[in-house]
């Protein structure tokens, strides 16, 4: 069904670099001539999960003429922000840079990513809010990045792939968390691979769908990671939002986790209530793309995950999740609606609801002038 | 899990009359198995030993939980680990509980995982000998499942079609921690050979890899995450079995899906499907939605039991796999084992009940 109503909060678009030269006015001296030298000053950086030919990577009418689709703001209010009523939308950029393994090169980039989404998007567009992506490949880098740009209100999030060289819970990306707390930012974990490791536990699949399917078992296991690893005692404040492979996964999980803590408890001391209860106070889910047939089942999932705060309204622009301007399952309840499309995100990023509360406050002012 | 069964308890028990779809016998030592092996593999058995994909031998990188993975009580007094003496499961269990038929998973020395391939070879012929005379033998419910190298397919394929023609072998056993995707053209020799012979591919989540992390993500730190990837390992398998057309070649091909969850099965077809829909332009040999192959070819074992927050939505769960797919499994001798009197504990009719406790094993085992 169409969004029934304008202020809805998209929770996870996709603003591409059209390449390298886009960036080269945010990167240093340095960074500008290495690239130049050693000729990947217009290398693509595409990410293998998100190849723009494949199918899901541009709905066919969303899909330019030329160039790597979402690469153009106008398009973007013309294909999402307009029509979809949306008041705010978190842009995720998802570059390559995350899976060079030089982390260096990596962090150069990232930078130039954040500041280039700041000003070529951000600035010429209020109802857009970004994430700050961040290179996996060094903790320290990555932390240095989250805090220079946490000074910005605009970047609401911190931005990682679901597959990297470990799973996110693991200590080694605790500094990562710990800044992201520091801001009230979010760790936004997104769809893809850096394929440091094979896709499954044996080996690598021969099709891209395999790929892109068993982008659900991957965050199956990320967030086992960071439930068994203790990530949300140690941070009480952290807020995952797992970001395009939906969540009818998702009641497999509490019912695995919360019976396999009871035989494994003394393994991870710190677990010290259900999975599932510590799953539904921190960890939220974006709504596209929905993998339910249909709008029974789709409620039926969601008396399983025992819930209406989990899942955030996304159109996932420009990938090809539905056609035409239903971005909604049909079935909700009104009530659940206005969960998915406001109550639901302003709950989940501090800093939307933050500007929300000042819009709020100031419509109060004005109104008893 | 670990708690001694009451006496009493046990005679009424005896009236369930179920089909275990899991159960472990191990060797007391690795020398049971010498009987069956040849001077050359005995000598390099015991100079050399295994050698597999993790940096530790004799024990597993994620060490189990309590009792090494074991029920604790079923230690047998004389020594050796639990599962190696028949006696005493039959004692705990098989007579316990009124067991028609255990069907074994032999996952011990079987060479599945085993770096050098003739060794392996030598082993899983060996381990498939051990269960006919050692186990089989001594007790008539118990069935075989034939254990192959599986990274050496074409000694696999002259393993299953010697012992197929014997009926105590009802399954294929495969690790789901192989070197590749199980549906790659690798093994197609091996199913080949399962569905001329009449068999069951029986997929069971073992310790050592094929190499490969434990997920996409890579190693978890813990025992709970490696146990969790018992599932997620095994949908890796099942996507690639499907989208490889393993059953557009096979359409008589049968797959046990043992201690891998089955709660996971509906929202796996529903993804494969959507993904299909934009997709399917790639894999032109499939014919039908993906998850008309997994609702036609895959069969699911209870244990480890799923357990909802709210009970009833396990009926949700078997409604949409099939209460015609479920098999009752207790993974005796492991510590989460599942008591066979208690595990299907939710509300369902008799016939249901009947269905998942015998007569879907029966019937996919061919077990008279």
């Amino acid at each position: 069904m169409k969004v029934p109503f304008a202020g809805a909060i998209d929770c996870d678009i996709h603003p591409a670099v059209p390449d390298v030269a886009a960036l080269k006015p945010y990167l240093d001296d340095f960074w500008r001539e290495h690239l130049t030298e050693r000729y990947i000053d217009h290398a693509p950086f595409t990410l293998a999960s998100y190849a723009p030919s494949l199918p899901q990577s541009a709905r066919p009418d969303w899909r330019p003429a030329s160039g790597v689709p979402g690469a153009s703001l106008d398009a973007l209010r013309v294909h999402a922000l307009d029509p979809f009523g949306s008041r705010f939308a978190i842009a995720n950029v998802l570059h390559g840079a995350v899976a060079l393994h030089n982390a260096d090169m990596a962090a150069a980039l990232c930078k130039a990513v954040n500041d280039w989404i700041a000003h070529e998007w951000l600035d010429r567009e209020p109802r857009l809010r970004a994430s700050i992506l961040v290179p996996p490949q060094d903790v320290e880098l990555a932390v240095a990045e989250i805090e220079r740009c946490a000074a910005d209100p605009r970047f609401v999030q911190v931005l990682l792939l679901v597959m990297g060289d470990r799973p996110l819970g693991h200590r080694t990306y605790w500094p990562i968390y710990r800044a992201a707390g520091k801001h009230r930012l979010p760790i936004g974990i997104h769809a893809g691979s850096t394929f440091r490791r094979a896709p499954t536990g044996s080996g690598w699949p021969s099709y891209h769908v395999e790929d892109g399917v068993l982008q659900a078992s991957a965050f199956e296991d990320t967030l086992v990671s960071f439930l068994a690893e203790g990530v949300f005692q140690k941070f009480p404040g952290t807020k995952l939002v797992l970001m395009e492979s939906g969540f009818t996964w998702l009641p497999t999980l509490l019912w695995r986790t919360n019976r396999s803590w009871r035989g494994v408890r003394t393994e991870v001391p710190w677990i010290d209530r259900l999975p599932a209860d510590i799953v539904r106070d921190h960890v939220r889910f974006t709504l596209q793309p929905l993998d339910v047939p249909n709008a029974d089942l789709l409620n039926r999932v969601f008396d399983h995950v025992r819930s209406d705060a989990l899942v955030l309204f996304s159109t996932d622009y420009p990938h090809w999740r539905f056609d035409g301007e239903d971005a909604l399952p049909d079935g909700l309840s009104d009530a659940m609606i206005r969960k998915i499309l406001v109550d639901n995100p302003l709950a989940t990023y501090p800093r939307l609801g933050a500007v929300a509360a000042a819009e709020r406050t100031a419509l109060r002012e004005e109104m008893a002038r | 899990m670990n708690r001694p069964v009451p006496e009493r308890d046990v005679q009424a028990a005896q009236r369930l009359a179920f089909v275990d779809c899991d159960i472990h016998p191990v060797q007391r030592t690795p020398k049971d198995l010498h009987p069956y092996l040849a001077a050359r593999w005995r000598e390099h058995a015991d100079t050399f030993g295994s050698h597999v994909c993790q940096g530790l031998i004799g024990q597993l990188t994620h060490p189990r939980m309590m009792a090494n993975g074991m029920r604790a009580d079923a230690y047998p007094s004389n020594g050796g680990p639990p599962g190696c003496d028949l006696e005493l499961m039959q004692r705990q269990h098989l007579d316990a509980y009124g067991c028609e038929v255990g069907m074994m998973v032999c996952l011990s020395r079987g060479g599945m995982e085993e770096r050098n391939l003739e060794f392996g070879a030598a082993l899983s012929h060996a381990v498939n000998d051990w269960q006919l005379h050692d186990w089989v033998a001594n007790d008539k419910r118990l069935k075989a499942g034939i254990v192959v190298p599986q990274e050496y397919p074409e000694y696999a394929v002259r393993e299953i079609d010697a012992r197929a023609e014997n009926d105590a072998f009802r399954q294929v056993i495969l690790s789901p921690r192989s070197s590749e995707p199980l549906g790659r053209r690798k093994y197609w020799p091996i199913y080949e050979a399962i569905a001329r012979n009449n068999l069951v591919l029986g997929l069971h989540p073992a310790g050592l890899s094929g190499g490969h992390a434990s997920s996409g993500t890579g190693w978890g730190t813990y025992y709970m995450q490696e146990h969790y990837t018992f599932g997620t390992s095994m949908v890796g398998n099942v996507v690639s079995l499907i989208f490889e057309g393993v059953f557009e070649r096979l359409p008589t091909l049968k797959v046990a899906m043992i201690e891998s969850g089955f709660s996971w099965a509906p929202s796996l077809g529903w993804r494969m499907d959507r993904q299909w829909q934009q997709m399917r332009k790639e894999t032109p040999h499939l014919s039908r939605p993906p998850s008309e192959y997994l609702r036609q070819h895959f069969w699911f074992c209870t244990q480890p039991m799923e357990e909802p927050e709210e009970p009833a939505h396990l009926y949700d769960v078997l409604d949409w796999i099939g209460w015609d797919r479920m098999m009752f499994s207790s993974d005796y001798p492991h510590w989460d084992y599942d008591d066979p009197r208690q595990a299907l504990s939710f509300k369902m009719t008799d016939a249901q009940r009947s269905a998942i406790l015998r007569d879907n094993a029966k019937a996919l085992y061919r077990l008279s």
